[in-house]
């Protein structure tokens, strides 16, 4: 007689006999997981964003990142939305696969929801945002099944103003101006020259044309990018995520370029 | 597949590591131990950030640096801290410094089989210093802690009271000795006089070998060399490490975080002077722990 309930009423194995004594009769084996070869992990991202911009200025701080998510090198969705307000005063920007970045609004989305329902008078500040995130990450991370995302977290919230970065192994820091993915190499020397030492005395006007100026290099040179982008901004206000912004570009200097291409002198 | 071809398949694989670039150094005096590190994060050619600390004060007596994949140090550090806060609330005072070293070599191994991929040196004051020549009497050799009663009642009830004074007086008035541990990755660990590890190990290392140890260094005739260094001396010997590997190594600058740990006991002689010294001691009559920060090149 078998006596676990949930081998009940199944086909039987004739292959064994279940009264005998020698060999020990064993349960069919249902320990294996039949899906198990079906269980995909993210081994690569798939749909993306590209470049993440933030930086700190007198009043709060403000981020960029365009519209586009791209499927490999074929510009796959332009009007994708990258930045996202989280409680009334952080901003989450997400560069990497846009669907681990959907989850992870769904996450946050559920964190904020449960903060609310507590009414206590207590909501998470964007340092608790970027804690959140860094621990989920790093917990992915470690068991080898990452969320592909670089993310940066900003705000400001009792004066006091954050701005921080968190990437699929759950490696954190801090700056006055960070940029993730190919801006980290194109856009972040142009925005330190423009903030470090600046940032108590940078304007939001100035803030926000440094911003765009360096949109603008990294739509000429990132191939993944595109020249349709958003600005968030977190000050004393609240967060506030702006209307698409469309950048003006000229390209009549290509002309002139020599040496490489199709043209023969 | 959006990029590629179908015609072979393709494994990738997830690494779940990365350098973080930096460097720490910790160097034991007789009664004192410098532990610092530099405070720039960067990840390849990329400067991160120009600070992140990577020197972490974990008691009164211990201060902690950590170098390598910075998530894994973070997580490290974080977890060490809560472990010694339970102690603390379990007996009542703060963990010896010989106990950290072999709770941190515990903590590595456990997880051998996925490492924390982290250098960890730990420096700071251990229980096995001189006695005090002056001796404070009886009544101040017992501190008015409620639980050092508690403390004394228990050591009544096991041996007689005469032994019971002996040894808690030699306790109390023992002068700590400053000391380093160094650990590898997986918790292999050893008490030393000084070492450095990081991105810049190799350049400042043979430097401390020579400078510490006084390695191919002949004293004059009829001279031996120092067993101890003066703190002032150790100091210079640490800022010169620092300056020099940001000369010479990319992933090394910006700035520079000392910690000194001081018995107590010990006099802060000359201490005081330094600009910008700052102390983060929690508790009266402790060892006594200092920041000292320092700007590097930021090339």
């Amino acid at each position: 007689m078998d006596h676990f309930p949930t081998s009940w009423g199944r086909p039987r194995n004739e292959a064994y006999d279940a009264f005998n004594t020698y060999p020990l009769h064993q349960r069919p084996n249902h320990s294996k997981d039949v899906f198990a070869d079906g269980v995909q992990r993210t081994q690569q991202p798939i749909v993306t964003g590209t470049s993440v911009l933030a930086l700190t200025y007198k009043d709060g701080i403000m981020m960029a990142a365009d519209n586009l998510a791209s499927y490999g090198s074929l510009a796959r969705f332009k009007s994708i939305q990258r930045l996202h307000a989280v409680g009334n005063s952080t901003v989450l920007g997400a560069s990497g696969d846009m669907s681990d970045y959907q989850y992870i609004q769904t996450l946050l989305d559920e964190l904020v929801i449960d903060e609310f329902t507590a009414n206590d008078k207590h909501d998470l500040g964007p340092a608790e945002i970027h804690e959140y995130l860094s621990r989920v990450l790093y917990s992915r991370r470690s068991k080898m099944n990452p969320l592909w995302n670089s993310l940066l977290v900003g705000g400001k919230k009792n004066g006091k103003r954050f701005l921080a970065y968190v990437d699929l192994l759950g490696t954190t820091y801090s700056a006055s101006t960070i940029a993730t993915g190919y801006g980290a190499h194109i856009a972040i020397p142009l925005l330190r020259k423009a903030i470090e030492g600046r940032e108590n005395t940078l304007t939001e006007a100035e803030a926000r044309s440094i911003l765009t100026e360096a949109m603008r290099v990294l739509f000429y040179r990132d191939a993944r990018s595109l020249d349709k982008f958003q600005i968030a901004t977190v000050n004393d206000e609240g967060v506030s995520i702006s209307e698409t912004i469309t950048l003006e570009t000229a390209w009549g200097f290509a002309e002139g370029i020599r040496g490489y291409g199709a043209q023969t002198q | 597949m959006p990029d590629g071809s179908f015609a072979h398949p393709q494994q990738r694989h997830f690494n779940p590591y990365t350098e973080n670039g930096g460097t720490i150094l910790a160097i034991a005096g007789a009664d004192f131990s410098v532990i610092a590190g530099d405070t720039r994060q960067s990840e390849g050619y990329s400067i991160q950030t120009r600070y992140a600390p990577k020197v972490f004060r974990l008691t009164d007596r211990a201060v902690l640096a950590v170098n390598g994949f910075a998530a894994d140090g973070n997580m490290f550090v974080k977890k060490v801290k809560q472990r010694l806060e339970w102690y603390r609330h379990a007996h009542a005072k703060d963990m010896p410094l010989r106990a950290i070293a072999r709770l941190i070599q515990t903590m590595l191994y456990a997880q051998r089989f996925f490492p924390y991929y982290v250098y960890n040196i730990l420096g700071g004051i251990e229980e096995d210093g001189k006695y005090h020549t002056s001796l404070p009497s009886y009544s101040t050799a017992f501190p008015p802690h409620p639980l050092s009663r508690v403390h004394w009642i228990k050591r009544e009830w096991k041996c007689g009271p005469k032994v019971l004074v002996a040894n808690t007086f030699r306790l109390l008035v023992q002068l700590g000795s400053g000391a380093v541990y160094s650990f590898d990755p997986v918790g292999s660990y050893e008490r030393e006089a000084c070492r450095a590890a990081g991105a810049a190990q190799s350049l400042v290392q043979p430097f401390l070998d020579n400078q510490i140890y006084f390695k191919n260094q002949t004293a004059p005739a009829g001279q031996s060399h120092p067993t101890h260094l003066p703190l002032q001396d150790v100091l210079s010997i640490v800022i010169d490490s620092f300056t020099s590997a940001t000369e010479r190594h990319i992933e090394v600058g910006d700035g520079l975080e000392m910690y000194v740990v001081l018995a107590k006991g010990r006099s802060p002689q000359g201490l005081e002077s330094i600009a910008g010294i700052q102390e983060v001691t929690t508790k009266s009559d402790s060892d006594r722990v200092f920041v000292i920060r320092r700007e590097l090149k930021k090339d």
